[in-house]
């Protein structure tokens, strides 16, 4: 029989570890260009992997998702701020599943 | 704390709040499974605290349900938490190179994909009061939202989890689409992102792999191609 909160211990040291060894070992800034560019693309491509097509199972419709996908990225595009579009977004899927 | 310390924190509590408002529908979400997993209230607000990871959650109480060896948890969070430590190395590069050392022990532990999306798009280096600000309202969010979802279960109305489960996905668009304006490089990585996330979600064979793995595959081939072929100009990576 296992211990739940020994459970907890290893998920919250394992993952605390994969996020605190890079802060604390890389303390230069990286001269190789290569890898610099590599760390700068790095946030676009994981967030753009993980918005999409997870945004589809999101929600109870696949086409309230497509909608709320469809609606952030004209609003980002225009300027809105980081609320707006995600409110955008909620209030786009609440509606529509009134409907579908 | 110094003016401009707290001028950061503000702002950080600012933009944290729509985390913390998507958080808590999640980790409500997520309080469902820990108590599916046999957890007790207490036991889940820990677990988020301390992990703060949706996915690594999720994946973390499938584990404790299946009763398997501490060892297989252990490998479990490796994998599926493993893009953290591109999201560490690339946020290393955002900070000031003579930040103290407790600093960086606490900005480590506020490193979600949300609260990372939003402090790597500062220009210039990252103050860590900024991710303060937003660690200090979405972390309760996450953590009370846990609680909640074990203790009272299916309170909030299916269509409300439904649409505030978008909010996140909302703010990622905020964070990618702008750029993508000036920057015909990021606007390719953003399309071809997100098509090969879906053609490696759906096509057979290759859909078996679990998101978490699916993100740091992805993040390496595409973001390493990208850094081949179109390498940043130094006053670009600011």
């Amino acid at each position: 029989m296992h211990n739940i909160w020994i459970y907890l211990l290893v998920m919250a040291g394992v993952t605390y570890l994969i996020r605190v060894l890079p802060l604390t070992l890389i303390r230069a800034e990286i001269k190789n260009q290569t890898i610099r560019s590599f760390l700068y693309y790095v946030p676009y491509v994981t967030l753009a992997v993980m918005t999409f097509p997870a945004i589809l199972d999101a929600t109870n419709s696949m086409w309230a998702g497509l909608a709320a996908l469809i609606v952030g990225i004209l609003l980002a595009w225009f300027g809105g701020s980081l609320f707006q579009v995600a409110v955008a977004a909620c209030v786009i899927v609440f509606v529509l599943e009134l409907f579908l | 704390m110094n003016q401009e310390n707290a001028s950061w924190f503000r702002r950080g509590i600012h933009n944290g709040t729509p985390i913390a408002l998507g958080y808590f529908a999640v980790s409500f979400t997520l309080g469902i499974a820990a108590k599916n997993a046999g957890l007790t209230a207490w036991q889940g607000a820990f677990a988020s605290v301390t992990t703060v990871a949706s996915a690594g959650e999720f994946a973390g109480f499938h584990v404790i349900a299946a009763g398997a060896s501490y060892v297989e948890m252990a490998m479990m969070m490796l994998v599926i938490n493993a893009r953290y430590l591109l999201m560490s190395c690339s946020l290393s590069q955002k900070l000031d190179p003579d930040l103290p050392f407790f600093h960086r022990l606490i900005v480590s532990w506020g490193i979600t994909d949300e609260i990372f999306g939003v402090a790597v798009s500062v220009p210039d280096k990252l103050n860590p009061w900024y991710h303060y600000g937003m660690m200090a309202i979405a972390l309760p969010g996450w953590t009370l939202g846990t609680f909640i979802g074990v203790a009272v279960g299916n309170i909030l109305p299916q269509n409300m989890v439904s649409a505030l489960s978008v909010g996140l996905y909302g703010m990622f668009l905020a964070i990618i689409i702008p750029p993508t304006r000036k920057n015909k490089v990021i606007a390719g990585l953003v399309a071809i992102s997100m098509l090969a996330s879906f053609a490696m979600a759906k096509l057979p064979v290759v859909s078996g792999i679990s998101s978490g793995m699916r993100t740091i595959v992805l993040t390496i081939v595409i973001a390493g191609a990208a850094a081949v072929l179109f390498p940043v100009k130094e006053e670009q990576n600011a």
